[in-house]
């Protein structure tokens, strides 16, 4: 019944929106930064992972590569402040 | 017709509320509201009301709960005061975006600081825009019946929109007056059971206050608004049937009191009324053209039924307990919009006649209407016969 109610199209009284849409939201076109994994001390610590406030940076610690999903990053930069090796740079975001 | 009975103020609130079935009730304890909730607490623990009662840690809590079991679907009703109604205010917000028919009172309280329990209307006021429906109560019936059309009217489908009944603190919740419970039998005809057009159900999951992009968000904002208006028909349709129904004429947008024919008309709300009819009479004994319009329902703004109460005055004076700082009164400039947008131009001074409790007798009353009736040209909103005696310098000496 509440399928029926909400569209995609309108909005529905009181905004009412179906599940999942957050993930429709691509917050990263806030971003003024972006991290450039350079991938060439990578120890594989997975710190810049863990760190992570929005939970967009993956990778493969065996592989000792890391990289970061541009869909949801807001450019915080705490990924390259917590890298150990200095492993990761920010760099303006130009478009 | 049921029969008179002596009440506490805020006792008979509670138990009208408790006959328009709420089924959840979340509150926190403060003056002057106290016993409403703690009237409430004691029929939901006597098994008078089948409710769940929710014991919460703050205003905000209690908010919180009403916005959540109004989402899951349920009639949910809340009370507070002054601060308690400033520390409810973020999630009131909420609660009229997401448009959820809950039911507060607001036992009207002045608010800090310097501290006072006592009654004046900036707490209501100061969440005036929020688009919660606002009644005013001038006396302990209007406060229980306004409540049962309150219900009615937040969970009208045109509507869904949250109310506020306010009664003014300790003039209203602690006095005793004869009062008539709204009949059980009538009140479960007229409300029926609430059903929720969209509610929170794990079984068939949704949203409620989604995040909207700036392309949608106004729009969002701007239902809220087109429902308050649209609310102001159905506020005089619900209040025409509960007076069939109760035989009372407790709701309307205003009352209008010997203002027909009157070239000096007061606006005011709330429980001062009472005081001003007193004068209005004795004045016009003396042969005096007054006459009261009493705003019943403050938001929405009746713009159009304001406008023709007021379109054959020569002269008015808004009576207030509040005050915009640093600007003017608030509902004064609401009254001088209504009638420049019509291009009427009748003359309109403010007065805050009372902050914090402050008692304004019948002369002071009096005082007001003589001074407009003189043609005094008011340069701005007045606090009416502040002290002045009691003012320091105005720029310290260290």
């Amino acid at each position: 019944m509440m399928q029926k109610l909400l569209s995609t199209e309108k909005l529905s009284i009181g905004c009412v929106a179906p599940p999942g849409g957050s993930v429709e939201n691509k917050t990263g076109a806030w971003r003024s930064m972006r991290p450039v994994f350079k991938q060439a001390e990578c120890i594989g610590c997975r710190a810049c992972e863990l760190a992570c406030p929005e939970g967009c940076v993956f990778g493969d610690a065996k592989k000792k590569q890391f990289d970061f999903d541009p869909d949801y990053c807001k450019g915080c930069g705490i990924c390259a402040t917590e890298c150990p090796v200095d492993d990761i740079d920010m760099v303006m975001e130009e478009k | 017709m049921g029969e008179k009975q002596i009440l506490e103020g805020a006792m008979a609130v509670a138990h009208a509320v408790a006959r328009c079935r709420p089924e959840v009730v979340a509150a926190y304890p403060i003056t002057p509201q106290t016993h409403i909730s703690e009237e409430l607490s004691q029929i939901v623990a006597d098994g008078e009301l089948e409710a769940e009662f929710v014991k919460v840690e703050s205003e905000f809590g209690a908010a919180s709960v009403v916005l959540g079991a109004s989402a899951a679907g349920a009639r949910a009703y809340t009370a507070t005061s002054s601060q308690g109604l400033l520390l409810m205010s973020e999630v009131l917000w909420n609660i009229a975006g997401m448009r959820l028919p809950v039911v507060l009172a607001c036992a009207n309280r002045s608010i800090s600081a310097p501290l006072s329990i006592w009654c004046d209307h900036q707490d209501a006021e100061a969440i005036r825009d929020c688009g919660i429906i606002q009644l005013y109560a001038e006396d302990t019936q209007e406060a229980c019946d306004m409540h049962v059309i309150a219900f009615k009217v937040a969970e009208d489908r045109r509507v869904l929109l949250p109310a506020m009944v306010n009664l003014d603190g300790f003039l209203l919740t602690h006095v005793f007056e004869p009062t008539e419970l709204p009949d059980q039998a009538l009140c479960d005809k007229f409300l029926g059971r609430y059903e929720a057009v969209m509610k929170l159900d794990p079984a068939d999951p949704a949203t409620f206050g989604a995040f909207t992009e700036p392309d949608k968000c106004m729009e969002g904002r701007w239902m809220v608004h087109d429902a308050c208006l649209r609310s102001l028909p159905v506020i005089e349709e619900v209040s025409d049937a509960f007076e069939k129904a109760f035989g009372r004429p407790s709701g309307g947008l205003l009352e209008g009191y010997r203002s027909d024919d009157a070239e000096t008309i007061l606006i005011a709300k709330g429980s001062l009324c009472g005081t001003i009819k007193d004068v209005v009479d004795e004045m016009r004994d003396a042969g005096h053209k007054v006459g009261l319009v009493r705003i019943k329902c403050y938001r929405p703004w009746p713009t159009e039924a304001v406008r023709s109460a007021l379109a054959g005055a020569k002269r008015i004076a808004v009576v207030e307990r509040g005050g915009s700082f640093g600007a003017g009164g608030i509902v004064t400039p609401e009254v001088k919009e209504t009638l420049f947008d019509a291009g009427l131009r009748i003359p309109v001074s403010g007065f805050c006649v009372q902050l914090g409790g402050r008692e304004v007798p019948p002369d002071g009353i009096r005082e007001i209407i003589e001074r407009v009736e003189k043609g005094e040209k008011q340069k701005a909103y007045e606090y009416f016969r502040l002290k002045k005696e009691l003012l320091p310098d105005l720029v310290p000496e260290v």
